[in-house]
């Protein structure tokens, strides 16, 4: 697939959009099909692959222990990094993650720590000093648009299977003992990203739509329909009128997909 | 600044810092304050000193970052060491990379790009001193400076947030108010254009506090976007003041 779209492809995608139709057959508002397998990585604590559409993400979740933040004692650590690996775009090279890659990242991120998905208080092996550290790392494995809600999809699922080593505190050392504990989860935030072309809205956009999109907006809700993440990205705008209409629009298909997941 | 109060806003509506639920910080704007750039601007807000230089347009350098059909910005958000409580490294941190994008593509609406093929403009930032809602504040210092600059606008962008303290939805957070308080939504608006070119949000709101805080957000751009364009046309006046007095002499 190449890497840049011709003046002639921009154009259709457009005109079909005008007449609400896509170019992939999808109306506006449908959501690809999509696949989530957990556990696929024996050696990670969690994992889970994500298929939508031809994207396709793999997020894998070590755990390891560590210090807490001197401002959170009580509160385990969850860091998550983005790997665009050049295998999977003709875009993405080696290197070290560019701002496109530390955006996914950090929105992921935004999605699990506002939702409060991880019960971050039952990591603390002793406040202050010991707790777990919880690694989310999302590996990109071919691009086909919609990055953003792929990775954070994969990454709950992989929360989901996570489990957290047994221990036991031995003359101050940790020691892991065998047997696995679930991660406790308190919520699972679903995050939908909506593409503004032409001055229609259409939701999970493709990697062709992506190249033509004004605008682009994720939104992150949760079990409880509340919104726990919100990022604008790409250089359009959005009309406050189109804001509410994104909002809630974001809202349905995540509702349908939290059906859909069972979540 | 490390004060943390024990309610952030009383029975009265009155905040910890002594502001109603819809009022602004106090905000001080300047224009062309560093001579060496095309274009500068400055803005303490509440307690943010943050200073903007724009140079350009000029050719764009690295030339595989050129593009034929218009001009790039690149945007650098960075904060100062000492512009925080616990010193911060100067390197690069992944909230600095992503804030520079987010910001460099609320400035890009605003500017005529294709009026200037094969060049750039480089957007510097640096925060001084912050103290909540750095980003909004260096929006509106960003877009005088590249107004500043002389390029063509489209309309000013103006930066501005809103969140929820304890449970009420409130203006322009603090610093102290964005910690402890339960959600943040920054926004950044092309007030003339009713265009929304800048919208993020962290905590958790109902879908309904969401459009609450969004609004409010727009309603407290519109406040300083009168301000910002005063600092602009303050600059004009100043020069053609200077202009006046040497013709005279």
């Amino acid at each position: 697939m190449s890497a840049t779209l011709t003046r002639v492809k921009q154009k259709q995608i457009g005109q079909l959009i005008d007449a609400g139709k896509r170019i992939d057959g999808r109306g506006l508002t449908d959501y690809r099909e999509f696949t989530i397998e957990e556990g696929l990585i024996e050696r990670a604590e969690g994992s889970a692959r994500i298929r939508l559409g031809k994207t396709e993400v793999l997020v894998g979740v070590k755990i390891e222990t560590g210090e807490p933040f001197p401002d959170t004692p009580n509160d385990g650590v969850l860091t998550v990094n983005t790997e665009l690996v050049p295998l999977a775009s003709p875009d993405f090279e080696a290197g070290p993650p560019d701002e496109k890659s530390i955006e996914i990242a950090r929105i992921v991120d935004r999605g699990i720590r506002e939702s409060k998905a991880v019960c971050s208080d039952k990591l603390v092996i002793e406040a202050g000093k010991k707790v777990f550290v919880v690694f989310v790392d999302v590996y990109v494995l071919n691009h086909d648009g919609n990055l953003i809600d792929a990775a954070a999809l994969a990454a709950v699922a992989a929360l989901t299977n996570t489990k957290m080593p047994n221990y036991e505190i031995k003359d101050g050392e940790v020691k892991t003992k065998t047997g696995y504990t679930p991660l406790p989860l308190n919520s699972r935030p679903i995050t939908v990203t909506i593409a503004k072309i032409n001055g229609k809205l259409l939701v999970d956009p493709g990697i062709e739509e992506e190249q033509v999109m004004e605008a682009r907006i994720s939104m992150a809700i949760n079990d409880d329909g509340n919104i726990c993440a919100v990022q604008k990205g790409c250089p359009g705008f959005f009309t406050p009128q189109e804001l509410l209409e994104a909002s809630k629009l974001a809202q349905e298909k995540a509702a349908e997909m939290r059906k859909k997941l069972d979540w | 600044m490390s004060e943390k109060p024990e309610k952030l806003i009383d029975k009265k509506g009155i905040r910890s810092d002594g502001r109603k639920a819809d009022e602004l910080r106090p905000l001080k704007l300047e224009v062309g304050v560093i001579p060496n750039a095309d274009g500068s601007a400055y803005i303490e807000h509440g307690k943010n000193k943050i200073l903007v230089g724009v140079y350009g347009p000029r050719e764009m350098h690295p030339k595989h970052l050129q593009q034929s059909d218009r001009m790039v910005i690149r945007c650098r958000y960075h904060m100062a060491p000492f512009s925080v409580q616990e010193r911060k490294s100067p390197a690069p941190s992944r909230r600095e990379v992503e804030l520079s994008k987010v910001i460099k593509e609320a400035l890009e609406p605003s500017v005529f790009m294709d009026l200037y093929p094969r060049s750039g403009i480089d957007v510097f930032i640096e925060v001084l001193q912050a103290d909540g809602g750095t980003r909004c504040a260096s929006i509106t210092a960003a877009s005088l400076a590249i107004a500043d600059a002389g390029l063509p606008l489209r309309d000013l962008v103006v930066g501005c947030a809103a969140g929820k303290i304890d449970d009420t939805v409130v203006l322009d957070l603090y610093d102290a108010e964005d910690k402890l308080g339960a959600a943040d939504v920054p926004v950044a608006l092309m007030p003339n254009l009713n265009a929304v070119t800048l919208l993020q949000m962290d905590g958790i709101l109902t879908p309904a506090e969401f459009d609450t805080a969004v609004n409010m957000a727009i309603e407290g751009c519109k406040k300083i976007y009168v301000m910002q364009k005063e600092a602009l046309r303050a600059k004009y006046m100043t020069a053609k003041e200077e202009l006046k007095e040497e013709v005279e002499e």
